[in-house]
């Protein structure tokens, strides 16, 4: 069994509770941060950790906290992202709702070392069971005197609350969800100023995923150097995997980074292979605004080696053979799924929760959406594919937030590698109503470039 | 050591003051190389970074930092940096990108130009002419809204709406109370007051003067007469509430609309109070200057009536003579 740092005591019967959680080492972290270490060796730690954002971008989180500008008398706040809304990732939820007080522990471990006396857990709306559970855990910890003032006798006051968002994708882009939190319209606010410099009510702040925040207990618990040696490369720790689809056993997973995709998918540990006997088509693997990916290119890399659950490995060969790890989103598709349905699915989303502040998402999202809507119907035309690749470049890179590049990548994407699926659409449009294409070619082996000497 | 930054926008430099913007130090420079803007505007703080249109290719970020910025950014929220070398139309990049917004903002556009009121001063209508395809690639039936009255004046049609959030932020800004916003999410968002009310200060007319489009149309000049018709003259009055700086719209005698003085950018000088605008119709209420000095790109400045006259080719040519009798015979009769 590999290593697991976060979901190691999942299993323990009231692990939700304060007492439960004590038991098995919950609030070490604590402890030794706030009555050991200053907040800079803190954040010291995390840097050597190597820990990198759990949201999606993979920034390094240590190096975010000490971009933090911090001026004389003016407060700094820590917002956690727990506005999970992104199709196919369901990690955050899931930790909230079975280890709330590993996300309040990060939480305090990481307000100390920012020196934040203020901090927020931003949750989307959807989630009100977490939002309760998130409440009741931390009224546990204050009566315990983990949180409020003076926390454990070190001087160090803190103070948290929990916001409900109102459900809308965009909000958690980080700057939709300062502004949502100060109880504005979710708009992405358009940067420089980063919320580094100008973040919450114009004051610095870092805004970080659940996953992240929880993941600077069992650094500080082990060290950094000793997070750093696990995982593979730039890519280290744990990460929690949020694996759906048409699998045999889909789940939240805690994977060491570096394990061969392969392994993931078909291993019993993990996934256990595609459910009902068929076959692997292709891959979403870093939540729906990743590049979709065929078999053969989610399992080996272009060059024929095994491919790896890793930020590096799963963005090899760029946008052309490669995708991202985001948010940690894995959804897997079966032999009998459609291509075309699924991206006007993705569309759709983007579609709905565009916040219509920037012209090329607000109208290049409905545009697609209605493109692809008639690809999928039947009403199709051969232009239509290559003028869904124009509209999304188009979009890609235009836009004021990444919610425009999201929704253009699985676009781009899924006509970059199943573009004989589309045409099948236009040429076939009667059957392509009740019947689907198949597996195709997606699954065989990658053709290996030829070496030619040009004489 | 002078306290400027220099900035060479398209092989032009420029000093300018820290903290400008690359489209204000365009806007220094002048002419061609100006990216178009049809979401900011100097006199509303915020505004800015929306419609996209200003985009330009930064290929080299400063004296320090010579690393070119990764994406195209919006120039009129990008602060200049020393040695900075930004790179406008002379990038086939930026200009490929532009268009793509200009038919991303028309794609929803009703573009009903023939019975829409800003036709001639409209800034989409001029993008869409420097840049827009000839052709629509959008297949599908536009976002439509019902017309909304703003008060007895105002005349809000939505349709025609880009969604640049000027007259949003001039409702925060200009007016003391803000009765009006974005509703909604995505490009079924529209600009509204909340649950339709009036919007009822002395400044609220301003906000037909910032919309870029027919979006915002004043109620006293709908349908009365396309602008390229109207002769503008620049006049002023004492007024108690603004600085009765304003345009007056001119057919024959008649004052059809008041507007603010508005400058080459279409961005207005002074915001005037409604008072001026909606109530002040007589030649005899102004003291009045001189004409507006109006582009010679502008459809308006077409309207010179010499040119009435019928063109040297017609006059030689005895069968286009025939075919031109009436304007012929008007042009006697002047």
């Amino acid at each position: 069994m590999a290593r697991k740092l976060l979901l190691e005591h999942i299993n323990v019967p009231g692990i939700n509770t304060l007492d439960v959680y004590r038991q098995k080492g919950g609030y070490r972290a604590v402890e030794k941060a706030l009555k050991t270490l200053t907040p800079d060796e803190v954040v010291e730690e995390v840097k050597k950790s190597g820990l990198r954002g759990r949201g999606g971008a993979g920034f390094p989180t240590g190096m975010k906290w000490s971009f933090l500008a911090k001026p004389e008398g003016v407060a700094r706040y820590l917002v956690c992202n727990a506005d999970e809304s992104e199709p196919g990732t369901f990690k955050d939820r899931y930790l909230m709702t079975y280890i709330p007080h590993a996300l309040i522990e990060g939480m305090i471990v990481s307000s100390f070392a920012l020196g934040a006396n203020t901090s927020y857990i931003y949750v989307r709306g959807e989630m009100m069971p977490q939002i309760r559970i998130l409440e009741k855990a931390i009224a546990e910890a204050k009566n315990a005197g983990l949180l409020g003032k003076n926390i454990l006798g070190s001087g160090y006051d803190l103070e948290l609350y929990v916001q409900p968002g109102g459900g809308a994708y965009i909000c958690g882009e980080e700057t939709a969800l300062l502004e949502s939190l100060e109880g504005k319209r979710g708009n992405p606010r358009i940067k420089p100023p980063f919320p580094a410099i100008a973040g919450l009510y114009g004051c610095p702040t870092v805004v970080n995923n659940v996953e992240s925040i929880a993941a600077v207990v069992p650094i500080i618990n082990d060290g950094g150097d000793e997070y750093a040696k696990i995982g593979i490369g730039r890519s280290t720790g744990t990460k929690l995997i949020s694996a759906s689809g048409n699998l045999v056993k889909p789940g939240v997973y805690e994977i060491e980074l570096g394990l061969p995709v392969e392994e993931f998918i078909y291993s019993d540990e993990y996934c256990g292979g595609i459910a009902n006997g068929k076959r692997l088509k292709a891959t979403v693997a870093g939540g729906s605004s990743v590049p979709i990916l065929p078999a053969n290119l989610t399992l080996k890399l272009a060059n024929g080696e095994p491919r790896l659950m890793s930020y590096e490995s799963l963005s090899e060969g760029g946008f052309a053979t490669g995708t991202m790890l985001g948010s940690g989103g894995f959804i897997a598709f079966d032999e009998d799924q459609c291509i075309v349905r699924n991206t006007w699915n993705f569309s759709r989303f983007y579609h709905h929760e565009s916040c219509g502040q920037c012209s090329p998402c607000r109208e290049g999202t409905g545009w697609m959406e209605k493109v692809l809507h008639r690809l999928e119907y039947g009403h199709g035309k051969m232009s239509d594919i290559d003028l869904l690749v124009d509209v999304s470049k188009k979009i890609e890179g235009n836009t004021i937030c990444p919610l425009g590049d999201a929704a253009a990548w699985p676009v781009a994407s899924a006509i970059r590698h199943f573009r004989d699926e589309f045409e099948w659409h236009v040429k076939e449009p009667v059957k392509s109503l009740d019947t689907n294409y198949g597996l195709a070619n997606y699954a065989e082996p990658i053709a290996k470039a030829e070496v030619t000497t040009g004489d | 050591m002078s306290d400027k930054v220099k900035v060479t926008i398209d092989g032009i430099t420029v000093e300018v003051a820290p903290g400008t913007s690359i489209l204000n130090a365009a806007r220094q420079i002048g002419g061609d190389i100006v990216p178009p803007a049809m979401c900011y505007y100097s006199k509303l703080e915020g505004s800015g970074g929306k419609c996209r249109t200003c985009i330009v290719k930064v290929s080299k970020g400063s004296e320090k930092d010579p690393r070119p910025m990764p994406k195209l950014v919006a120039s009129c929220r990008t602060t200049v940096m020393d040695g900075m070398e930004v790179q406008n139309i002379t990038s086939p990049e930026v200009i490929e990108a532009r268009s793509g917004v200009v038919e991303m903002l028309l794609i929803n556009h009703p573009l009903d130009c023939p019975v829409c009121d800003q036709a001639g001063e409209c800034d989409l209508q001029n993008l869409g002419y420097e840049h827009g395809l000839q052709k629509t690639r959008y297949e599908f039936e536009r976002r439509t809204f019902e017309r909304i009255d703003i008060g007895d004046k105002i005349q809000l049609h939505m349709n025609r709406c880009i969604l640049c959030y000027r007259c949003v932020f001039t409702a925060d800004q200009i007016t003391n109370k803000r009765v009006h916003g974005i509703l909604n999410r995505g490009d079924h968002s529209e600009i509204s007051t909340y649950i339709q009310t009036a919007v009822d200060n002395d400044f609220s007319g301003n906000v037909i003067d910032v919309c870029p489009v027919g979006a915002l149309t004043d109620k006293t000049f709908r349908f009365k007469n396309r602008v390229w018709f109207t002769k503008p003259i620049d006049a002023h009055r004492d007024c108690p509430t603004c600085s009765g700086k304003v345009t007056l719209w001119y057919k024959g005698e008649d004052v059809l609309r008041v507007t603010a003085r508005k400058d080459i950018y279409g961005e207005v000088e002074e915001f005037i109070c409604n008072t001026c605008r909606f109530d002040k119709k007589k030649t005899a209420d102004w003291t009045i200057e001189h004409p507006t000095h109006i582009s010679d790109a502008s459809v308006i400045a077409s309207n010179h009536y010499e040119t009435l006259k019928p063109l040297p080719v017609i006059q030689d040519n005895a069968k286009l003579q025939l075919a031109n009798k009436v304007e012929l015979e008007k042009t006697t009769k002047f």
